[in-house]
């Protein structure tokens, strides 16, 4: 059982204060969606969480099963258990995506799988989102269309194991048949065990596929409105409007 | 100054055996002003004299055939001539030469690994090597420096028509090292020639690898890879002399810089001379600029008297790790310095696949990973 918790974020991005004030706590078994218009701050809430050094935590705190990850590197955060999926995943040239892989599930799981169980398990975890095999010899991202780069996260979500997940627009640039893969390989994620998933979206099509049990909206920084799936709903027929002349009233 | 007043290339501009055609170095001119002339132990200006110490090894392939050659031998300086004061010293003070022949039709079995190893920083010597590969010829040659000396020298590769000749070479010279080089490649009709620079060792290295081509077809590949440390200073100069049609060339020089006053240089001259028509060249360096205190100058340099080439390009860039490509590896948990080498590994990762010869690949391999380490 864990529990990702965030406490009167701010963050900012040089002088321009981006978050101002957000709560939220997301428990394993648990899978909230984030939605907001464009420029409310979904996804600099996602970066100040897994510790990006462009943006500066200016008070508030986030704990994750009670230790403080904000005192963590980066990649202390991601051993800690936290995992985020990109909206943009770089490409690093000349790292293969098996070399890439090895490497990160070394250092998540604290030793070096066995080369055949890894080549198996690398295997499996393509197969199911349909990645074509080859690309595991393939430079991490590189030249990868924007549904292979998204399938490659989900990949490494399987693959890693995280006690939370934030998935920031892993839904956006996806024609259908993608969405589909990438939404069945979120939920075998979710079925895997204890497990906490932070969706971070801004349309509501990936959430026909992945149910959420919360939705937050949020709008100039806060979390301005909390509910259950149907305020998802209430967004689909309505839009951010609602929310967006609150802010700058 | 218009293109029709213009010297026939501004690039290429001297050539003579004669070390008297050269003025010596005030560091001022251009092709002297990255150059620490204080630390060149005088091979620039005629006072270092020659002691010896430097030895030269050759292990051939059985069809090779391997010569130690006087002075006064009529092969050694046809297809090259000294294009700078240093190589013209070099060129007029060797004692020996050594001349590797690969006959006619004839592929080699194996690389064949001349191994020059100076005895000590006292050791001071000018040297030549001419490799000659003869029609339609294949062969894999290793330059191998090691240890230490005070060394200039000229290396001519003289790839006849349809032969083939595959060389790297490895400046992996103690930290008090001078060596200043020129290597020409004269490429026959549809000749080949790969070259390989690998430099990380010396006080200072300046390598100059230079081509031409006397008839159409011919096809050079340099590459290069330096990782250069505090106070070392790594220098090479590229020329590629496109004189004839439909010849290619492909410069790629990439080099990593960690430490204080570590300084690369890479110049990238390419002309194209107006009968060079269907040229295809393109260029390109990079460096990693690990720590402060690190310089690259980077000037890559191409000159088109003709209108009708088939490709002619240039990039250089210079820059720090990216920030984006560590957060990312870091994100998966990989700790910062295991980010760091993977990125920088991955930056090499694409040339390496280059070397011809395993047992220098890894032995490049495990220098980079002696280098991170530090």
């Amino acid at each position: 059982m864990s529990t990702l918790e965030i406490r009167d974020l701010h963050v900012a991005v040089g002088d321009k204060e981006i978050l101002r004030g957000v709560d939220l706590a997301i428990r394993s078994g648990e899978t909230h969606a984030i939605m907001g218009p464009n420029g409310s701050g979904k996804s600099t809430l996602a970066y100040a969480v897994a510790g990006h050094p462009k943006y500066t935590i200016t008070s508030g705190s986030v704990l994750l099963d009670g230790e403080d990850l904000l005192e963590m590197s980066v990649d202390e955060r991601a051993r800690a258990g936290l995992f985020l999926a990109m909206q943009y995943p770089v490409e690093v040239p000349g790292v293969s995506v098996s070399n890439f892989l090895r490497s990160a599930i070394t250092a998540v799981r604290g030793e070096a799988p066995k080369l055949r169980e890894f080549a198996k398990e690398l295997k499996a975890g393509m197969d199911a989102l349909s990645i074509d095999p080859a690309f595991a010899q393939r430079n991490t991202n590189e030249g990868f269309s924007g549904g292979e780069k998204k399938r490659h996260e989900i990949l490494q979500l399987e693959l890693l194991k995280p006690k939370i997940a934030v998935l920031d627009e892993t839904d956006s640039g996806l024609d259908v048949d993608a969405l589909r893969v990438v939404s069945e390989g979120i939920n075998r994620f979710r079925a895997s065990g204890d497990t906490g998933v932070l969706l971070i979206t801004h349309y509501t099509r990936i959430l026909r596929y992945v149910k959420p049990d919360f939705v937050h909206v949020f709008a100039g920084g806060r979390v301005v409105e909390e509910g259950g799936p149907e305020l998802a709903d209430k967004l689909e027929a309505e839009g951010y409007e609602a929310y967006t002349s609150k802010v700058s009233a | 100054m218009g293109l029709d007043t213009k010297p026939l290339s501004t690039l290429h501009e001297k050539s003579s055996y004669d070390v008297a055609d050269f003025p010596v170095p005030t560091g001022r001119e251009e092709e002297w002003r990255f150059t620490p002339l204080s630390r060149l132990k005088g091979l620039h200006n005629g006072t270092a004299a020659v002691t010896g110490g430097v030895v030269v090894d050759v292990e051939a392939a059985p069809e090779v055939r391997v010569e130690t050659v006087g002075r006064d031998d009529a092969r050694l300086g046809r297809a090259y001539t000294p294009a700078d004061r240093v190589s013209a010293q070099a060129y007029s003070s060797f004692e020996k030469a050594t001349v590797v022949t690969v006959p006619k039709m004839t592929a080699a079995s194996r690389p064949t690994v001349v191994t020059l190893r100076g005895s000590g920083a006292g050791a001071t010597a000018y040297g030549h090597i001419l490799v000659s590969v003869e029609p339609l010829a294949e062969a894999v040659l290793v330059l191998d420096h090691r240890g230490s000396a005070v060394y200039a020298d000229n290396v001519e590769f003289d790839v006849a028509e349809g032969a083939t000749l595959k060389v790297v070479s490895v400046q992996d010279w103690d930290d008090d090292a001078v060596h200043v080089s020129h290597h020409h490649a004269r490429l026959g009709k549809d000749a080949t020639f790969r070259s390989f620079v690998v430099t990380l060792g010396g006080d200072v290295v300046r390598l100059s690898p230079s081509v031409s081509y006397t008839a159409p077809g011919g096809d050079a590949d340099l590459t290069g890879l330096y990782f250069v440390d505090a106070d070392q200073h790594l220098e090479h100069r590229l020329l590629v002399d496109h004189s004839v049609p439909n010849c290619r060339s492909n410069v790629t020089y990439k080099g990593a810089l960690q430490g204080d006053g570590a300084h690369a240089v890479w110049i990238g001259d390419v002309i194209i001379r107006a009968e060079a028509e269907g040229t295809d060249t393109y260029e390109l360096n990079r460096n990693l600029i690990l720590t402060d205190g690190a310089r690259a100058d980077s000037v890559p340099n191409l000159e088109i008297l003709t209108g009708e080439v088939a490709g002619a390009g240039h990039a250089s860039a210079s820059g720090r790790l990216d920030d984006e490509h560590i957060f990312y590896l870091q994100a998966r948990g990989i700790p910062f310095d295991e980010a760091r080498r993977l990125v920088i590994h991955g930056f090499f990762t694409q040339m390496l696949e280059k070397i011809e010869v395993p047992e220098i690949r890894e032995r490049v391999l495990s220098a980079i990973e002696a280098e991170l380490a530090r």
